[in-house]
């Protein structure tokens, strides 16, 4: 089949290795109009776009790049913001590469790449709030019922922005400081600069949506407190509880979660210490225990806090990597040190209780367990030492119990999370829907953003619903 | 929000102030705490709710200065306000009738322990008080736990109040007078709590004590406050900040706390060149 498309994707122009791991400005510089043009031509505008398929959020992806293609930029981000209200995230965050483009039917053809889809998504996004009319969303009367949001993360900042546009007079309750969730206080500044987040969080406030920091749920504001100010209660407080291997010497000075690690530098700004006043460890030699995006981010930002070595241990191998690839790619380019099949077995202090190596077994895959993947094995006698005086697990996490404990009534699971009807975020009792981390545990962005936007036309009907039957 | 409404020096370096905080106050239980920024850019810190209005919506703190926050909060006036208050935070005290309760205080951890003291009261327990200090001026809140117990010791090292002497003697001396306590608290320095907590063990009385780790978002989120209770790891934030002080490992926790002494260090030194102190 001879195409009239260029069989490669346009390479997105990024900080050089040894520029960025001097900075935490974001990696990837993002496409100029021109290429962003060029690489919109590389659609084949197929009738049946898997890539729509494959995006949780359902976004119409022909019909945005087709709109730069035009070079109709307005046109191009009144349909993505028809279906996300985070596209500067979402194209800097989700995994593409397993979803729209993972799909893309250019990606299918032998030889081709799938187009830049995210890429695409992320240059739209940052056009508009440079570029792009300024004229404010047109809000509309919010008199259809009242609803509280439980955490400010891209689940919550979905369904309040979805519920505002319908016309729900929307309260937005975030523990921390700051509104964001994971996007503020998880992911590093490289990968997803906070101003950007802060950005779309004030375009989602445009729309009328109320955010009050500092309030925990369930300490700050009852239970009974919600129940009786609003209609309905969407819950999205996060998988925020760091788990510990919980070998030996957990507890020595060094030895960090990486939600600590990283909310030191990202939420607090670490990384300015002593301008900002959390400090963050200078360290010389870390050591990352884990494989996923978390392990990526705390290795990567070590790195750019100085760290002379940087070493990742991983009990799988790199094909079971769960992390993103470019992510992998980045953290090698950069000059993280990968040990595959490689597992901590125990801290090692010196007498004043800081941390000075960690005691190493390498693995064996076996046979496959629960998850479909081969099962990690010790090799007996394997074991030996990497000096560090830096360690940094990241591993997973939990339900975050604060509002949990609170709220007795809630129906849990077996794991401890919510238990939530997967088509539409109702919980038990019925006026409380939940979404995101603390129904699935911890996942991605994106598939939280979709339970919001389900959770938004699910609480539409319930309220409409309810309040036709004049409750 | 979150304006100072008063402010006084209690001793020297030790502040006792009131706050608008009107959902903090509506909700605080005794045991309770709130995280505190006082600038933009500045750290969570944890600081124990000492009191509370209700019907004002105020919360009352008493912290002494110890590093860059705290000097700051100090250095801030009535009508000034904070940042950020966020609480309450942790798990309430175990307020119940356990008939004769035993209240160890030393320091600003005093400030903790009151309301503790006098909800036990409240409940109907007999309330043995020690409050212990370096010296007379030291030992604050004398008359309001006075007020609520029905017997208050003190002791001083110096012997210008009370006994001379530690807490854990007029502990002793209770036990060589026979009484029978059921329960008690000790809210104080760590290594007040750890010696407590030791002589606790050795008389048979079982004893909370209130960890103060290094915390950051106090929900659970981030693992730094992480303690080892009877060989399990907790976390101070939610699980705590009271623990059966019988099963802390002392030494791991004082040595967490030691962290980031000199990071301390530095910002308190910066901020001290800026205001153009010492």
């Amino acid at each position: 089949m001879a195409l009239d498309i260029a069989p490669k994707r346009l390479p997105v122009p990024e900080q050089s290795a040894e520029e960025r791991i001097k900075n935490f400005n974001d990696v990837v510089i993002g496409y100029s109009i021109e290429e962003a043009v060029a690489e919109s031509a590389r659609c084949l505008q197929c009738k049946n776009a898997p890539c729509i398929k494959g995006c949780p959020v359902s976004i119409d992806i022909p019909g945005f790049l087709k709109a730069i293609k035009e070079k109709d930029l307005e046109k191009s981000w009144d349909i993505i913001s028809q279906y996300t209200n985070l596209p500067a995230v979402c194209g800097r965050v989700c995994p593409q590469e397993k979803q729209c483009e993972g799909v893309c039917t250019v990606g299918r053809i032998k030889g081709y790449e799938p187009v830049s889809i995210g890429k695409m998504e992320r240059f739209i996004a940052d056009w508009k709030a440079e570029h792009g009319s300024k004229v404010a969303p047109k809000v509309p009367e919010q008199t259809k019922g009242n609803v509280a949001v439980v955490g400010s993360g891209p689940s919550s900042l979905t369904v309040a922005g979805d519920l505002a546009k319908m016309g729900y007079k929307v309260t937005v309750y975030e523990a921390l400081h700051a509104a964001g969730g994971v996007l503020m206080y998880g992911i590093p500044e490289f990968r997803l600069p906070k101003a950007i987040v802060r950005r779309e969080i004030d375009n989602i406030k445009a729309l009328g949506v109320k955010i009050e920091t500092n309030v925990a749920v369930g300490r700050s504001v009852t239970i009974e407190e919600l129940q009786s100010h609003f209609d309905a209660v969407y819950i999205a407080t996060g998988a925020g509880t760091p788990h510990f291997m919980g070998v030996p010497g957990t507890s020595l000075n060094g030895v960090y979660s990486a939600s600590e690690y990283l909310t030191r530098i990202n939420l607090m700004h670490g990384y300015e210490f002593p301008k900002y006043d959390t400090p963050t460890k200078e360290s010389e030699k870390v050591v990352v225990v884990g494989g996923g995006n978390v392990a990526m981010d705390a290795a990567r930002s070590a790195l750019r806090l100085g760290a002379k070595s940087v070493q990742v241990v991983y009990r799988r191998s790199l094909e079971e990597l769960p992390a993103r690839i470019e992510e992998y790619h980045h953290a090698v380019e950069e000059g993280v040190i990968f040990n595959w099949l490689t597992n901590p077995v125990e801290y090692v202090g010196s007498e004043t209780g800081n941390i000075v190596g960690v005691k190493c077994i390498r693995m064996e895959l076996g046979e496959p367990d629960a998850s479909g993947r081969r099962r990690p094995q010790e090799i007996k006698g394997s074991e030996f030492t990497i000096e560090a005086d830096t360690i940094i697990e990241a591993i997973g996490q939990g339900p975050n119990k604060v509002l949990l404990s609170a709220f007795q009534e809630l129906k849990l699971n077996k794991k401890g999370y919510i238990d939530a009807d997967p088509e539409t975020g109702q919980a038990d009792p019925e006026w409380v829907f939940a979404g995101g981390d603390i129904v699935t545990g911890a996942a991605t962005v994106i598939l939280a953003m979709g339970a919001g936007k389900k959770a938004a036309e699910a609480i539409d009907k319930y309220i409409t619903e309810k309040k036709a039957a004049g409750k | 929000m979150y304006k100072i409404i008063s402010k006084k020096l209690v001793v020297p370096k030790e502040f006792d102030v009131w706050v608008e905080a009107p959902r903090v106050a509506r909700h605080v239980k005794p045991g309770q705490f709130v995280i505190i920024r006082t600038n933009p850019q500045g750290e969570r810190v944890p600081l124990t709710v000492a009191d509370y209005d209700r019907e004002k919506g105020l919360i009352r703190m008493i912290f002494q200065t110890v590093g860059k926050t705290t000097a700051e909060f100090a250095d801030m006036n009535v009508g000034d306000c904070l940042t950020d208050i966020l609480g309450p935070l942790g798990t309430p005290s175990e307020i119940k009738n356990y008939g004769t309760v035993l209240m160890v205080g030393g320091g600003v951890g005093i400030a903790a322990l009151f309301p503790i003291i006098r909800a036990l009261k409240e409940a109907g327990n007999k309330v043995y008080t020690i409050l212990g200090g370096r010296t007379k001026d030291l030992v604050i809140m004398k008359e309001e736990c006075e007020k609520y117990s029905d017997e208050l010791l003190i002791t001083t090292d110096d012997g210008s109040a009370g006994k001379k002497g530690v807490v854990t003697d007029a502990m002793v001396e209770l036990a060589e007078r026979g009484v029978k306590i059921d329960q008690s608290w000790a809210i104080g320095p760590s290594i007040m709590m750890k010696f407590a907590s030791l002589k606790a063990k050795e008389l048979d009385i079982p004893m909370f004590v209130s960890l103060n780790p290094i915390m950051i978002d106090g929900t659970g989120m981030c693992g730094g406050c992480r303690v080892t209770i009877h060989d399990q790891i907790r976390f101070a934030c939610v699980d705590g900040p009271e623990f059966d002080g019988w099963g802390v490992n002392w030494n791991e926790f004082m040595n967490r706390m030691r962290q980031y002494k000199d990071e301390e260090k530095m910002s308190l030194e910066k901020y001290k060149a800026e205001m153009g102190e010492e």
